[in-house]
């Protein structure tokens, strides 16, 4: 699958709280949460955005929280993709889960200016901004299980399907 | 072949050998899980059509986040966790009355046994590594899936390990050095990998100290922490008549590949804050008291890592010989109904309230800002909690100080961030 978008860049340890701060998680629906996306970040960042384009994050990406309201309104913005120099293994997880794509690529991050266009294979791992071209570390092929079922629990109920959770 | 602890537990529990970096889809021991994060992993599994969870009395469901309810969605999602605990005949279900900071409360109750395979939809599941489990904090759909299915998809992590050699002197608690852990790794120095801690400064640490320890493994990125069984672990369990034919001990082989070894001699540790807005902005509180005076705010103490009654005793020993300066709001919180008990027994309870501070029944609220202690722009807490990122508990232009329970009461009775030292002679 091709994407291309706009990059919203981000600094290193982007945490849970500043992705979506607690008093905004009474609710999980990824179109009431996407207002209060990355406010604390960058207040206006829910306004800016659109459909399709993508996060760029530094190190330790989502640390702290195991709270799924981070991607889900990460998500719920129509962000198409998250990149980051290295991701904190829950919030990893919970995009993974619920089938929001990303990808662990330093060389792109630190190519890539704020407002600058990608274009992403996500099948290959491809990553393109400007005429400059990296390449992701591939997902294991138990992952992108999970990710190509659409997320974990769609995976699982294809597996009972076939009979066995593997 | 040698093997670390985590690729012992989790080949345990997968009936085969798995080394560090493989995936798993492995079967799990217990099952936590919060109102906060429980009720969207309850929306999950009734929205793929599981109707039944797979074994009720591996469930453990604690609304925690909230209580009191604060309003009415809050008491909605607590509603939902209750009504999910009577359908699924889930018995460890705990009420307001009966309840605790979760990773206060399991550890409590002996609900985790060693080697253990838990997942808990909180960051903070690692805490129960202190009990030589293998514990790591997940997210809602994975908590969905585990109750639906019984397993998880893991990779088998490389090890970190840390050794800590020398004595922690006087007013040095687990909690300085746990930070000063943080600060040498920084907050993304373990990631994806477990942290053991070894050595005779951690054989030395009482459960509730190694607790505080394991709690906060995941800020320094880690998938968990952990401290083998030893004696002082036996002997925790052994108090509640749990021998150890009843669990599963393993420890790394001493061969065992890890990914690097730390040492830490805790001989020179002196109390430590962490300052705004990171976990790994650590500093000797005496630099802060010498240099740049810090007055704050609020100052909390409680929450999963230091609310038990150890953390409590050390406060109380502070605050029951001074008075709460003027302008300094102190909250205390149980973390536990039981310690809510055992301090209103030992008189602790009468000590904060004598000295100016307000106690709370067991809640996360103020760590988390969520309720009872949230902060406005522009305020300042020390809080014995685990995590200091910008508006954590409150405004993104209020700061949080991590500090242990002594540091919390010295700097309430000082008005600004203090030494014990500088209000009680030493003990």
């Amino acid at each position: 699958m091709l994407l291309t978008g706009k990059i919203h860049k981000f600094k290193d340890n982007i945490d849970t709280d500043q992705i979506i701060a607690t008093e905004h998680c009474n609710s999980s629906d990824p179109q009431v949460l996407k207002q209060y996306c990355l406010a604390a970040a960058k207040p206006e960042f829910w306004q800016i955005v659109d459909n399709g384009d993508m996060i760029f994050g530094g190190k330790n990406f989502g640390c702290g929280s195991s709270r799924e309201h981070a991607p889900l309104a990460i998500k719920g913005c129509g962000i198409s993709l998250v990149v980051a120099e290295s991701f904190a293994r829950i919030f990893f997880r919970n995009c993974i889960n619920i089938g929001l794509p990303i990808m662990i690529c330093p060389q792109a991050v630190q190519a890539a200016q704020n407002n600058d266009k990608a274009q992403v294979d996500l099948g290959k791992g491809e990553i393109t901004v400007g005429n400059r071209r990296f390449q992701a570390q591939p997902f294991p092929q138990f992952m992108q299980g999970i990710i190509q079922s659409g997320g974990l629990l769609e995976y699982i109920s294809q597996q009972n399907e076939q009979g066995g959770t593997g | 072949m040698s093997l670390t602890f985590a690729e012992k537990v989790i080949s345990a529990q997968a009936g085969e050998e798995k080394r560090a970096g493989e995936f798993v889809f492995a079967p799990v021991s217990k099952i936590m899980a919060n109102e906060l994060s429980g009720y969207v992993s309850i929306k999950q599994f009734a929205k793929y059509g599981f109707e039944k969870v797979f074994d009720p009395d591996r469930i453990i469901l604690v609304p925690s986040h909230n209580v009191p309810n604060k309003d009415v969605v809050t008491a909605e999602h607590a509603q939902t966790l209750r009504r999910f605990a009577r359908e699924q005949h889930i018995f460890h279900y705990y009420e307001l009355g009966q309840m605790g900071i979760e990773h206060a409360l399991l550890p409590e109750k002996r609900l985790i046994l060693p080697g253990d395979l838990v997942v808990g939809g909180d960051s903070h599941t690692c805490t129960y590594g202190a009990l030589g489990a293998f514990s790591v904090g997940m997210g809602s759909t994975d908590i969905a899936a585990a109750m639906a299915t019984g397993k998880v998809w893991l990779r088998v992590p490389e090890t970190i390990r840390v050794e800590c050699t020398g004595e922690l002197q006087p007013f040095v608690t687990a909690k300085d050095l746990v930070l000063w852990l943080i600060s040498t790794l920084g907050v993304d120095g373990s990631l994806y990998q477990t942290l053991e801690m070894t050595g005779p400064a951690v054989s030395g640490l009482d459960m509730e100290a190694r607790l505080t320890m394991c709690n906060m493994a995941v800020e320094a990125g880690a998938k968990t922490g952990v401290i083998c069984v030893d004696q002082t672990t036996r002997e925790f369990y052994s108090e509640y008549g749990i021998g150890e034919e009843q669990y599963a001990v393993f420890h790394s082989d001493p061969e065992a590949a890890c990914s690097a070894h730390i040492h830490l001699d805790v001989q020179e540790l002196t109390p430590v804050v962490a300052a705004p807005y990171s976990p790994d902005n650590v500093k000797p509180v005496k630099d802060l008291s010498a240099a740049e005076k810090v007055p704050v705010d609020q100052v909390v103490i409680g929450s999963c890592t230091n609310g038990r009654i150890q953390d409590l005793r050390q406060a109380a020993y502070i605050l029951g010989r001074n008075k709460v300066a003027p302008g300094v709001r102190v909250i205390v919180i149980p973390a536990t109904q039981n310690i809510y008990l055992q301090a209103v027994r030992e008189g602790l309870i009468e000590q904060f309230i004598e000295a100016g501070a307000v106690v709370s029944t067991p809640t996360c609220g103020p760590c988390a800002g969520l309720h009872s202690g949230v902060l406005a722009a522009g305020e300042v807490a020390v809080s014995t909690t685990n995590r200091n990122f910008v508006g954590r508990m409150g405004h993104p232009g209020s700061k949080v100080y991590l500090a242990s329970p002594y540091v919390a009461a010295a700097t309430a009775v000082k008005g600004e961030i203090a030494c014990p030292t500088e209000v009680v002679t030493c003990c």
